[in-house]
Formats: C-alpha cells, sequence, structure tokens
C-alpha cells in the first residue's frame, strides 16, 4: 500500500477478524494442560497397563481418569506417547 | 501486559508467565486464523487443528527462537507449512494436482502482513479508537451493537469510526515518515 488512504484502511482492518474464541481460549490454556501432559506421561512410563488404555482409546481412557480430553491436551499426549 | 511489546512477551513465556502467553495469542491468533482460512481456504475443521497445533509447537519450540521480535513471522511460516501439510494429507485422500498453494497465495500473504502492521498500530491507538475500529470494521458489528457495548449514543457511532480512522491514517503516516527520515 503506497499511502494510508482512509477506503484501503478499513479493507485492512477488516481483513483480520476475531479467530473463534473457543480456539483462541484452548490455545491460552495449553500451559495449564502441559501441566497435566506431563503427569500423563510420567504415569504412562511407569505403569504399562495405564500406557496402553491411553494408545487403545486416548478419549475414554483420560475420561475414566476424570480428565477432559482437551483436543490441544490429545493431541500434544499423542504425539508425546508417540515420540517415547 | 497488553502494552507490553511482542518481544517482551516472549521473554516472559519462557520464564512460565502464563498471562504472558495468553497475551501473546490473543495477538497473534487473528494472523494465524486469517492464514489458515483466507490464504489457505481450509474448512473449519482443519483450520482449528492447525491453529491448535501452530501454538502447541510454538509453545513447545519457543525456547529455540533466536529473535524474540520475529515471532510473528515465525507463526506466520509454521502456520503456512502445517497447511500445507494438511492440504497435502488430503489430497493423498483424493488426488487433485502437486501444486498445494493455492493461486494468489502470496498475494494474499501480502495483504495480511499489511493488516497485521495496521492493527498494530491500531492497538497502540486511544483505547476508545480501538474498540470502535475493531467492533466496527473487523467484528463487523452494528452501530447499535457498539453503541450499547460502549455506552455510547448509535448515532455518534458513525462520527466517532471517521474520526479514528482518520487519526489512525495520521499514525501511520507520521510512522511512515519517521522511517524515511531515520533512513
Amino acid at each position: 500500500m503506497s499511502g494510508y488512504d482512509e477506503i484501503g484502511l478499513a479493507e485492512l482492518l477488516a481483513a483480520l477478524p476475531p479467530a473463534p474464541q473457543g480456539w483462541v481460549q484452548a490455545a491460552q490454556e495449553l500451559p495449564l494442560a502441559r501441566l497435566g501432559l506431563d503427569d500423563l506421561v510420567r504415569r504412562a512410563e511407569e505403569d504399562a497397563d495405564f500406557r496402553g488404555r491411553l494408545v487403545a482409546d486416548l478419549e475414554a481412557a483420560l475420561q475414566a481418569e476424570g480428565i477432559e480430553p482437551e483436543p490441544a491436551l490429545t493431541r500434544a499426549l499423542r504425539r508425546r506417547l508417540a515420540a517415547e | 501486559m497488553k502494552d507490553a511489546p511482542t518481544a517482551e512477551l516472549v521473554h516472559r513465556c519462557r520464564t512460565g508467565d502464563n498471562q504472558a502467553w495468553a497475551e501473546l495469542v490473543e495477538r497473534t491468533s487473528r494472523y494465524v486464523y486469517a492464514i489458515a482460512v483466507q490464504v489457505y481456504r481450509l474448512s473449519s475443521h482443519d483450520a482449528e487443528d492447525v491453529f491448535q497445533e501452530v501454538y502447541t509447537r510454538a509453545y513447545e519450540h519457543l525456547g529455540t527462537l533466536r529473535d524474540d521480535s520475529a515471532i510473528t513471522a515465525w507463526l506466520g511460516q509454521l502456520t503456512r507449512r502445517l497447511c500445507v501439510d494438511r492440504l497435502r494429507a488430503s489430497a493423498r485422500e483424493s488426488p487433485a494436482g502437486d501444486d498445494l498453494e493455492p493461486a494468489g497465495a502470496d498475494e494474499t500473504l501480502g495483504k495480511l502482513d499489511e493488516a497485521l502492521a495496521v492493527h498494530e498500530a491500531l492497538r497502540a491507538a486511544p483505547g476508545h479508537c480501538h474498540e470502535v475500529l475493531d467492533r466496527f470494521f473487523a467484528r463487523d458489528e452494528s452501530y447499535a451493537t457498539i453503541g450499547a457495548a460502549l455506552d455510547l449514543p448509535p448515532g455518534t457511532i458513525a462520527s466517532r469510526i471517521s474520526r479514528c480512522l482518520s487519526r489512525l491514517r495520521e499514525f501511520l503516516e507520521g510512522k511512515k515518515t519517521t522511517a524515511r527520515a531515520v533512513k
């Protein structure tokens, strides 16, 4: 943009609408999810049975533990389990 | 926290400051979202996956970033890469060609970079201008909705938008003049 005319400015302001609030909130809560994540990975390392349940059905295994299977948490947990 | 430079937020995130992370996500989320849906035209489901993956990886790899002030560009690159990965995975299921970069991607990205610069300038504008311009243009709210939210008569919203837009233009022109003088 060579100069800042007001119509062009209005278009640029409109070009970045907010992301859906739920997505933003989930990303903001990542550090909290990570707190639970590290504990789960540690347990999986120490308890083969628990690890087997996580690998078989991650969401169900988390719910059985009373943990909400947030997408950010399940995604990160799958990656960590696969990396081991 | 809202006034902190982005590079400072990155530094604070590395020390475990969750509020800084929340602000960093708030500040960059529109850019990441826009790349996924406007440049790569991902479905809502795929865009959400990419969006969360971007922040998951960013959180994990924040310590490897060499220049804290480059965080937004880094997130942009990461988003592009994950969008292409997503399109590649879809293409494997229904092959439709090799070129996964949508037509006009560079042009749209250029526009988003400009839009980001304008939004960053808006963040530095007086609070009432930031609020009214963001609500009207980016959130597409009506005069009535803005008036109710900001406790202003709807009849004054149009003139406030016009005044604030002029101030934002002057601010951006001033920045360009200063940048030219420095060069």
